[in-house]
């Protein structure tokens, strides 16, 4: 996995499933629902983020649902990574099942809104380039890396079948 | 609160007791023993679809993969997010969900029977020991009959579906015990919503424990309020030790628990990260303010607020026990005129139980609007949705903005018997006064 860069979409603690996938919009396509990704909290969100920016928050960001609609949401709308203090469980692992670099930040707060990061997400080296500052977190879980090479849990399926095939 | 025996720590002996979720998940893992923070592969004994997140997300990834599912015995499909179908929409995701069980064979579908946690306890499906996954996140109700079921994204239930299999980090546990007993008009909701608050909703990597005498006491229907909102703690899941009020459940559902179901306890010696201690003598009905569970307080830190609708539905709030809080209240009175009564009953069978004893007379007689059975208003999916800028108190268990339709609404979480004293009062109102005073005696 190649360096992320891109700028900073802050937010505060407990950003919840619904907020992120409302369930209005359930039927809709990932178009349509994606459209109104975040837009109870921040209406500009999904009209003005730009492919590689990076979703950075407080505690428990996506606690709630397992609604997998809502990392989709944010991979549809381009989000190239994702730092937060702490997650939502099942949140977290849908993000890293859909192969979004998802890191534990505890200095979350020291970022401002705009700010351009540049990440390595697997040595866990997140470097604020507006602030001339860099942090080293731990990086992806180790017992995850094989998936997240893959791209994800599908192409990680995908050679785990293959294998089996084969073998 | 955590245990400490005073000890110089080089003297202090190390716990060599495990809680209950940490031996099933050692059994699932095909392990002697596990130990908090090891990752582990777990054998996944039920997996839980829902028309929501399973077959419609499930089914195409299947089709890409070129595999069917490893073992429909082990699978069970409910639809209940989109029932009834009310769009062409709702309609072929209920039919596509009823192809795929045909599709794979699978031999427990139930079909517009209730919510799957609840069909899933109804039906004796849940026994204790068992490592069970569900589509959904208020999977963890299945705790309550001693059996560890989490909630997972159905990306992730695609692999379960297709290996069994799922990985886990083995959680710390956290034991809740609660003493006493509850006042009039205090139920299991009061003591989530209470925790909430005391807990915080942010407890990823740890497993609530719930005992103590009144936990013990308590219906299978009010422990799995308590396991339900262990998704609201944030927590992996949440359980309960099984014992005879478990097996009798089972039995009563027409399943037959092991010979050895009891031996799934903690040990008195496990190792549990925090044991806390709450009187359920001194415990208040409690209500969650807008937009999380975790503003919560007590009702009366809340009365007057006046409210457009009362919602009683959900998983977690529309039982048979739950309709009968309601009644308790309702018996002899009327919904305020300007608030609006809507009743969802959380499965078919809650409807015949409920129409057989009285309950669901005494909701109608009051001015109750009754609504088919499932997920309906509280995730905004069915009927009941809110409109901007009103107000709901509503016996489910999220109030996350645009969690019940618009994202201007409000929605204030309670107790059946808290959102049945709401609607007659218009406003939200404390039912231990209703409770007390004969119906029709209220000079208000
Ligand atoms: S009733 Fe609500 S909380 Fe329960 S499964 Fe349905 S949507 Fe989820």
């Amino acid at each position: 996995m190649t360096q992320i860069g891109g700028a900073a979409w802050v937010f505060g603690d407990g950003v919840d499933t619904d907020v992120m996938a409302p369930g209005l919009y359930f039927k809709a396509s990932m178009d349509v629902m994606a459209r109104h990704c975040m837009e109870a909290i921040d209406p500009e969100f999904a009209a003005r983020i730009v492919p590689g920016d990076i979703v950075v928050a407080g505690r428990n960001f996506g606690v709630g649902s397992a609604r997998e609609q809502a990392p989709m949401a944010l991979q549809h709308l381009g989000v190239g990574a994702i730092l937060a203090e702490s997650y939502g469980r099942i949140f977290y692992r849908n993000a890293l099942n859909f192969g979004i670099p998802t890191l534990v930040f505890p200095q979350a707060g020291e970022i401002a809104a705009g700010d351009r990061l540049c990440i390595d997400p697997l040595a866990g080296r997140i470097e604020n380039r507006t602030q001339a500052r860099t942090y080293t977190v731990a990086g992806l879980p180790e017992h995850l890396l094989a998936m997240i090479a893959a791209g994800g849990l599908m192409p990680y399926l995908k050679q785990r079948i293959a294998a089996r095939g084969a073998s | 609160m955590s245990r400490n025996d005073g000890a110089p720590n080089w003297l202090r002996r190390m716990p060599t007791g495990y809680h209950i979720a940490q031996k099933i998940i050692a059994r699932a893992a095909g392990r002697d023993a596990v130990m908090p923070g090891e990752i582990v592969t777990c054998s996944v004994d039920l997996a839980l679809l829902l028309d929501s997140g399973g077959p419609r997300r499930i089914w195409p990834r299947l089709i890409e993969l070129g595999v069917g599912v490893w073992d429909p015995d082990k699978i069970v499909v409910v639809t209940d997010h989109f029932t009834p179908a009310v769009d062409a929409e709702s309609a072929a995701i209920l039919k596509l969900t009823r192809d795929f069980v045909r599709e794979f064979a699978i031999p427990r579908f139930f079909d517009m029977q209730g919510i799957g946690h609840v069909v899933l306890a109804e039906n004796g499906l849940v026994q204790p020991g068992m490592f069970a996954c569900g589509g959904d996140s208020h999977s963890s109700n299945g705790g309550a009959f001693g059996c560890y079921m989490a909630g997972f994204g159905a990306i992730e239930m695609t692999g379960v579906v297709v290996t069994g299999e799922i990985w886990l980090q083995v959680p710390r546990a956290v034991r809740v015990n609660w003493s006493g007993a509850f006042g009039a008009g205090v139920a299991a909701k009061d003591v989530m919503l209470l925790l909430c608050r005391e807990l915080g909703i942010d407890n990823a990597h740890h497993v609530i424990e719930f005992g103590g005498d009144t936990v013990a006491a308590m219906s299978m229907n009010e422990r799995t309020t308590l396991t339900n909102m262990a998704a609201e703690l944030g927590a992996e899941t949440g359980i309960v030790e099984p014992d005879e009020t478990t097996l009798a459940a089972i039995r009563a559902a027409g399943q037959e628990p092991a010979a050895d179901a009891l031996r799934w306890r903690s040990d008195a010696d496990a190792d549990y990260a925090a044991v806390h201690a709450f009187d359920a003598a001194a415990l208040a009905p409690q209500v969650a303010a807008p937009h999380s569970p975790a503003n919560s307080g007590p009702v009366d830190s809340f009365a007057d607020v006046p409210v457009d609708q009362a919602y009683i539905g959900a998983c977690v709030g529309a039982k048979l026990s739950d309709l009968r809080m309601a009644a308790a209240v309702l018996r002899g009175r009327r919904v305020a005129a300007g608030t609006r009564l809507m009743v969802a009953p959380a499965s078919q069978r809650v409807i015949r139980e409920a129409t057989a004893d009285g309950t669901l007379q005494t909701l109608v007689d009051a001015g109750a609007y009754l609504l088919p059975t499932g997920c309906g208003a509280c995730a905004a999916l069915g009927a009941g949705i809110l409109a901007e800028d009103e107000v709901c108190i509503s016996s489910t268990n999220r109030n996350f903005r645009g969690r019940m339709g618009a994202n201007s609404a409000s929605v204030y979480l309670g107790s059946p018997y808290t959102v049945a004293a709401s609607a007659v009062a218009g406003r939200i109102a404390d039912p231990r006064e209703m409770l007390s005073q004969e119906p029709g005696s209220d000079p208000a």
